[in-house]
């Protein structure tokens, strides 16, 4: 490429918005483990904050792995099969309900907790328990389990392989499991990855959809934004990246392999 | 026909699950706005503002966006260096955070002790802070919509015909002249379908407000306060139903037009 004037605007312009998609993330970061905020990091470096949050929101932590643990449980059960049924079928009934499937991510989070609250909100004791936020979840994140299943089962020739099977007398159940999963492994893990991020991270819907008893990380982090000093606030969103920040590099790395496998073959 | 059976049987679940906690909570926030909740949201005047201050700031975070995704979408596809996929995955960390996050990110960069007040000071001049003004509501709705487009405008970008720029330039067009008439009409279909993604997803975003405590009142917000503080279950059902619907019914829209390329 020649390296004319478009070249450098183009590399200053890049390095100015990296600089403000990342800086933050840093001075966050750095913020969360520094002895005093107003001085600043010549005050020193500390663990205390992140301590001091561990002692009072720890409990938000736990509940948001244990929901989106649950919610990663019922999605695969769920959004697997039909992944594999959307996949097999190319007909318009199959293109509705796939359309219809997805529609929950088109839709802001504010609108499907408040419809939840509205038809559930006085069932039995749901409203005050985790289920109720581990259905919002499970709406929301299924249709990206189902997505990143399908995008694998369609690059596949998944019709060849069933026939195959097939002719050596495979019955649907050893089809199925010994052919069709180990095959679509990478766009499990892909949709896996996803769907425990966005569950960690989902706030609109559950800001709602919350009690007292059933603070989320999220949900903590919008309290201690407004609560608690910046330090706390930082180290606070500090363990929020440490979650999410492997999590996301996972999935980066798992679909930059399945993209590969793809260009190869 | 064992095999439809089969069919309907795996899918089941996932229909079941879509109906009871979907579709029938959607149709209860569909009636419970009632023709009270309806008629307020198109005669109180506040509502209106809220409706037309929501769909600006989405236009301006659409335009914006599309502006530096589309320029650092062309310049990334073109170059090549080391740590290029480090940069890209950085770039796209802010996927996975959630509106509350990005909001005190927007407060760490324009807070008062914000970086950019730093900055300013060192440099002599005043403390400028401007995280809880709309300039600071749309930075933080651009710093989670750049991530949401940048690969979409990217992969366009690759796909290009290379022959086509050095054709146009041979004939001597001028760079703005190939931007104009070969890289823009190329790119157009993504940037339809990234601008649909980015204004939908800035209508119905909310934690990012929420975090910042602005003083603009986005609909989102607006939806939450009828909700929690005023208890007006009405307003607030009618709201988010139409404001479900418009997101959705863009969405639908674009990937019709797009054929598939918008999420």
């Amino acid at each position: 490429m020649r390296r004319g004037i478009g070249f450098w605007t183009g590399l200053c312009f890049t390095l100015l918005i990296s600089a403000f998609l990342i800086l933050p993330i840093f001075a966050s970061v750095i913020a969360g483990v520094t002895v005093n905020q107003f001085v600043g990091i010549s005050s020193g470096l500390t663990t205390r904050w992140i301590l001091d949050v561990w002692a009072n929101y720890g409990g938000t932590v736990l509940l948001s792995l244990q929901i989106a643990f649950a919610t990663l449980v019922i999605t695969l059960l769920l959004g697997i099969p039909a992944a594999y049924v959307l996949a097999r079928h190319a007909g318009v009934t199959a293109r509705l309900i796939e359309e219809a499937l997805v529609m929950p991510v088109a839709v802001p989070g504010l609108a499907t907790a408040l419809g939840l609250i509205l038809a559930y909100g006085a069932v039995g004791g749901l409203r005050s328990s985790w289920y109720f936020i581990l259905v919002g979840h499970v709406v929301f994140c299924l249709p990206f389990m189902m997505r990143a299943v399908l995008a694998v089962l369609l690059a596949i020739d998944l019709h060849r392989l069933e026939e195959a099977a097939r002719a050596c007398g495979a019955s649907w159940a050893q089809r199925f499991f010994g052919v069709v999963l180990p095959n679509i492994r990478g766009g499990i893990l892909a949709g896996s990855l996803m769907v425990v991020t966005l569950s960690l991270g989902e706030f609109n819907m559950t800001l709602l959809l919350h009690t007292p008893f059933t603070r989320t990380l999220p949900v903590g982090l919008a309290d201690a934004y407004t609560a608690l000093r910046t330090e706390m606030a930082s180290a606070y969103t500090l363990i929020f990246f440490a979650l999410i920040v492997p999590l996301l590099s996972a999935m980066q790395w798992v679909v930059g392999r399945l993209d590969q496998q793809r260009g190869s073959r | 026909m064992h095999d439809r059976l089969r069919a309907g049987l795996l899918i089941a679940p996932a229909l079941a699950v879509f109906l009871a906690f979907f579709l029938i909570p959607l149709g209860y926030l569909a009636v419970a706005g009632g023709a009270g909740g309806y008629s307020a949201i198109l005669t109180e005047p506040r509502f209106l503002r809220s409706l037309i201050s929501t769909l600006l700031v989405a236009a301006a975070t659409t335009a914006i966006t599309l502006f530096i995704a589309t320029i650092m979408g062309l310049f990334l596809a073109r170059v090549r260096f080391r740590g290029r996929s480090t940069l890209l995955a950085l770039l796209t960390l802010p996927l996975a955070f959630p509106g509350v996050v990005v909001g005190y990110l927007v407060i760490m960069l324009a807070g008062r002790q914000g970086l950019v007040a730093e900055v300013s000071m060192a440099l002599g001049g005043d403390r400028i802070v401007f995280a809880y003004s709309l300039a600071g509501l749309l930075l933080g709705y651009v710093y989670f919509s750049i991530p949401r487009t940048l690969l979409t405008l990217m992969a366009a970008a690759e796909k290009l015909d290379p022959r086509l720029e050095e054709a146009a330039r041979s004939l001597g067009a001028s760079p703005f002249g190939v931007l104009r008439d070969v890289l823009l009409p190329g790119m157009a279909p993504a940037m339809a379908a990234a601008g649909a993604i980015c204004f939908a997803t800035a209508t119905g975003a909310f934690g990012t407000a929420f975090a910042l405590a602005s003083r603009i009142d986005v609909l989102p917000m607006v939806i939450y306060t009828q909700f929690t503080l005023q208890a007006n279950l009405a307003v607030a059902a009618a709201l988010s139903f139409s404001l479900g619907i418009a997101t959705w019914a863009v969405l639908a829209l674009a990937r019709g037009a797009s054929g598939g390329a918008a999420a």
